[in-house]
């Protein structure tokens, strides 16, 4: 140990043991909070090529301070702000009301039978039409969506999972009827599959040909559509499913090398593709915790994609982060508290370096958000980024003994639990084996016991309660979306050439059946007006749909 | 709110074909042995069709999947399905997650199958008295085969083996728990053995390494020699071979001595054990017993009383 | 002799944490809980809800779609004799809905931050009014 650390170490020791024990004997530390009290030059590396090879610089290996080197003094991140709801016609309004206050992407939310391939009309739909997002059945409703807004100028973040190729190709051909070429087009798809499995629930086909349309998409993308980022890689689910950082980190890069290699066996370089995988991430309210994930999640992705993919190009050791600020933390009870919370998460997650970001609107709890807590959550973003500073020094939390321990410390764990992962065989098999599935139920169960002990504390909701009920205007639900969608898909199937659409559906199967590219098969039955449950039902013919594991 | 049936009620509604009925009568029989007896009883002219399929294995070998898959092809050669699916309970709250179900949601809304969850725990009676009155209540509701899906750890399979006409024992390649299996013991009440998820690397060998081991523990007069089956029970593939099996295990027993010695064992041991129960209960509360015992308890733990000697008078005097 | 508890997801909502825990909860309160898992319709919750002989019923929803999907279960549940099956809910929900389900035939909603414990607790009162332990 060098000199310093020896005089900091005795230092410690005369601290601990003289005026810590003092006041530790007069009163002890409260119950349930971290472990460690305080950080010092001993809980780092105190080697000298430590900073230059674990820490750096940002826009270089191993890319700990941020994908960028000037970062937020460049460019501020991207304000994005999660929406869409009932008809395609409501939700392009609401998209030109938030371009006017300042967002500077947008973020589409589909309902459930559009994420899961089922048209308004199918009877698996019937409840869900509209509610979580808006209604997408056919090219007709993606141009109601964008209706005005002119695709070479913004950037799209739509969610969707399964059905991606679908959507994407719809834009693709609405960007077309505007004169927009595919080259132009910016935004993403999130396309991450295996974590719909483990945490959210909207899959549709058995893993294996769903790797395939994942490794299909960047494909096509990589030629025709090249800013386009083909997947969001999501440890955010995983988290709000219940798992603890560590999984959120551990599961979500397990994931996403089993897509690298599934490009890899499809032919594709990896440099070719790397560069346009994308993440998303929670903000948790733990601020400091969450700046060390962002900073350990950075450098412990491009180890990864360095070491072991071989990958050249700068621009594929990055790791790319949206975060959406966490919704399953935020309360109903005394729903204002919320407005707290998201300004929190949102610090830490600028903190950390993030490149996007939505937050969540305060009534989360509630339903789904009104233009007034939707404008405030945007507004929380504008006051961080314009007004705390925090967007004006680059990853200034660098150097803090906690950050730099408790980044490292998340790293090596992170990394541990990969290889736990890879020896089974790797996230497909974790997830076939329901391994995946029960360490998430594990911790979330572990996570609701220790608030019902008291052990956790939720402010307002186990602690500082209060019977007064909160008066917040909620957003009414329109139940008449899918008699609107029902009505729209008749008119539709009546007025299109039915023969081109049935031509183009067969066309999609041959190429499902054998090994040829689906996503243009895809675009042409698109372009014909074949609805997304009909594309969808003929790749579920063909490869069968998803049962899920049993809760062991 | 419903008034609990009189068995005799339900067992009319449930043969009619009412569900809830045919449900009533499970947790009636499963929790009451007074009420088994006499549902046992009115139902026995009605049973003694079906054919009982034990399905076993460790966590993770695909049991459901296969039992669902069996079921639909048994739907498809037009018989009526009983499932009966064990999940362990908790050693500690006794509670239980029953998640076999999952597997088979195409089967809830088919009226040709019968489907009841179980746990391990809690049954007076043991398990494979539960198990077993389920089973005649299905066949009673004219269920021609009776799937019961085991969880594969501990002592309940054995136990429950004991009551099905042909145990099919479901391992995995890969997991290791071929060595498990015949640690447990479970290997040998196999009558087929399956590897399921045949697709996966190391099928061959799991299924090399099973046939060598059946080959060590094999009595050199068996008639039925028990075989390794391939099954990729998610993709539909081997199931329809697995059923021809099972039919082909039927039918030696049907011819063979072996069928008829085993089920008038197990009769015998049904018998004696009701028997037992509903005679020692009787003579007990005749004689006063169960109170007697309160009353000197205490002296029995501070050891004054020597408490076998008691239990030899009483059950000398009882029996006189 | 357990409590028998269905715990299940109606309509397309895949949100399964809530359900998931509950289920635990359950399962350690000493009830015995049968679950079906996603993408259930208010037919197969019913039919496995009567084949199950289950004293209660407990959906999850998270997508909005409980005032359409909930009475239906009711519903289905009473054309199957299983009128007297306890039905509670839980998720996203709000308060507005609540009176509204409870006039349709659900029991009790739990909306989100219940302790588990209270649902538990609920439940067995619930059960030993009707002398059910």
């Amino acid at each position: 140990m060098s000199d310093k650390n020896e005089n900091i170490k005795k230092a410690r020791e005369e601290w601990e043991q003289g005026l810590l024990q003092k006041t530790l004997s007069r009163f002890p530390e409260r119950e349930n909070i971290h472990e460690q009290r305080i950080y010092t030059p001993l809980d780092v590396d105190s080697s000298p090529e430590y900073y230059t090879e674990k820490i750096g610089f940002p826009g270089q290996y191993p890319m700990t301070r941020g994908g960028q080197p000037t970062m937020y003094r460049g460019r501020l991140w991207t304000m994005r702000s999660y929406s869409g709801f009932a008809t395609a016609k409501e939700s392009n309004e609401r998209f030109k009301y938030l371009l006017s206050q300042g967002v500077t992407g947008l973020s589409v939310a589909f309902d459930l039978p559009t994420q899961i391939g089922y048209d308004s009309d199918d009877p698996h739909s019937e409840g869900d039409v509209g509610k979580v997002g808006v209604a997408i059945d056919s090219l007709e409703d993606m141009e109601e969506l964008f209706e005005g807004i002119p695709l070479n100028k913004v950037s799209t973040s739509m969610t969707i999972n399964a059905p991606a190729a679908v959507m994407l190709a719809m834009y693709q051909a609405v960007a077309e009827k505007q004169g927009v070429r595919p080259d132009e087009l910016q935004g993403t798809v999130q396309n991450d599959v295996l974590k719909e499995y483990l945490a959210r629930g909207t899959y549709i086909f058995p893993p294996r040909p769903s790797m395939r349309l994942t490794a299909d998409l960047f494909a096509y993308c990589k030629d025709n559509i090249p800013k386009w980022n083909t997947i969001s890689v999501g440890g955010y689910h995983i988290r709000e499913a219940g798992s603890t950082m560590t999984q959120e980190l551990a599961f979500s890069f397990a994931n996403a090398i089993e897509y690298i290699r599934s490009a890899i066996e499809a032919g594709l370089n990896i440099d070719d593709f790397a560069g346009r995988i994308s993440w998303i991430f929670t903000a948790d309210i733990n601020v400091l915790e969450e700046v060390a994930k962002f900073r350990a999640a950075r450098r412990l992705w491009a180890k990864i994609l360095k070491e072991r993919f071989g990958a050249r190009k700068p621009s594929s050791w990055m790791l790319r982060v949206h975060t959406h600020t966490s919704g399953s933390i935020l309360t109903a009870q005394q729903p204002l508290n919320n407005v707290v919370r998201v300004a929190l998460q949102a610090f830490g997650a600028v903190l950390g370096g993030t490149n996007s970001m939505a937050t969540c609107a305060f009534d989360e709890a509630l339903s789904i958000p009104t233009e007034e807590s939707a404008t405030l959550a945007v507004r929380t973003q504008q006051i961080i980024a314009y007004e705390s500073g925090a967007s004006e020094i680059i990853d200034p939390l660098a150097g803090s003994y906690y950050i730099e321990a408790m980044t490292d410390k998340i790293e090596r764990e992170a990394e541990a639990m990969i290889g736990e992962i890879e020896a089974m065989g790797g996230a497909v098999s974790a997830i076939e084996n329901g391994w995946m599935q029960n360490e998430i139920l594990s911790s979330a169960y572990k996570y609701q016991m220790e608030i019902e002990k008291g052990e956790r504390t939720i402010v307002g909701v186990n602690k500082f309660t209060s019977d007064v009920m909160s008066d917040v205007t909620l957003t009414m639900m329109d139940p008449t979306v899918r008699e609107t969608q029902s009505a729209k898909i008749s008119a539709l199937k009546k007025r299109r050439d039915n023969a081109a659409v049935e031509k183009a559906l067969e066309a999609l199967k041959k190429a499902a059946e054998g090994t040829d590219p689906l996503y243009p098969r895809i675009l042409d039955a698109v372009r014909a007006y074949a609805t997304e449950g009909e594309i969808c039902n003929t790749l579920r013919d063909v490869f069968g749909e998803y049962v899920a594991v049993k809760l062991i | 709110m419903e008034t609990p049936g009189l068995p005799d009620i339900l067992i009319e509604r449930a043969r009619a074909g009412s569900r809830r009925a045919a449900a009533r009568l499970i947790t009636l029989a499963e929790n009451d042995p007074a009420q088994r007896l006499e549902i046992a009883r009115m139902i026995y002219p009605h049973t003694g069709g079906a054919y009982v399929i034990g399905i076993t294995g460790p966590p993770g070998s695909g049991k459901s999947t296969l039992t669902d898959k069996l079921a639909k092809l048994l739907r498809k050669r037009n018989k009526t399905v009983g499932i009966v699916a064990v999940d362990p309970s908790s050693p500690f709250s006794g509670g239980a997650i029953l998640g076999d179900r999952i597997r088979m949601n195409d089967l809830a809304l088919d009226k040709g199958v019968y489907i009841r969850s179980m746990g391990t725990r809690g049954h007076l009676g043991g398990l494979s008295v539960s198990v077993g009155i389920a089973a005649k209540i299905f066949d009673a509701c004219g269920c021609g085969v009776i799937l019961v899906e085991t969880a594969g750890v501990g002592q309940s399979e054995v136990e429950i083996a004991g009551t099905a006409d042909t145990t099919v024992v479901v391992t995995v390649p890969g997991l290791g728990d071929d060595i498990q299996m015949i640690k447990a013991g479970i290997l040998e009440i196999g009558d087929i053995l399956v590897v399921n998820k045949a697709d996966r690397p190391g099928a061959r060998q799991t299924a090399s390494t099973l046939l060598a081991m059946r080959q060590l523990g094999e009595p050199p007069d068996r008639e039925w020699i028990p075989p390794v089956l391939l099954t990729s029970a998610d993709k539909d593939e081997g199931v329809d071979k697995l059923l021809d099996c099972i039919g082909a295990h039927r039918v030696l027993r049907q011819i063979s001595r072996s069928q008829r010695n085993e089920r008038t064992d197990r009769l015998r041991e049904e018998v004696l054990a009701l028997l037992k129960e509903k005679i020692a209960d009787r003579v007990l509360e005749r004689h006063g017993l169960p109170g007697e015992l309160e009353l000197v308890l205490g002296d029995m733990y501070d050891r004054r009383i020597n408490p076998y000697e008691w239990v030899a008078q009483k059950a000398a005097s009882c029996t006189r | 002799m357990a409590i028998r508890v269905l715990v299940a997801k109606p309509g397309l909502d895949g949100h399964d944490r809530g359900a998931k825990v509950v289920a635990s909860a359950l399962r350690d309160a000493g009830f015995e809980v049968i679950y079906t898992g996603l993408r259930q319709t208010p037919e197969q919750i019913a039919a496995a809800a009567i084949s199950e002989d289950v004293n209660v019923v407990a959906l999850s929803l998270l997508s909005g779609a409980h005032m359409s999907l909930f009475p239906r279960v009711v519903r289905c549940l009473q054309e199957n004799e299983g009128g007297d099956i306890l039905v509670v809910g839980g998720g996203v929900i709000p308060e507005a809905d609540i009176p509204l389900l409870k006039e349709q035939g659900v029991a009790e909603i739990f909306t989100p931050g219940t302790p588990t414990g209270v649902t538990v607790d609920f439940i067995k009162r619930a059960m030993a009014q009707r002398g059910v332990s």
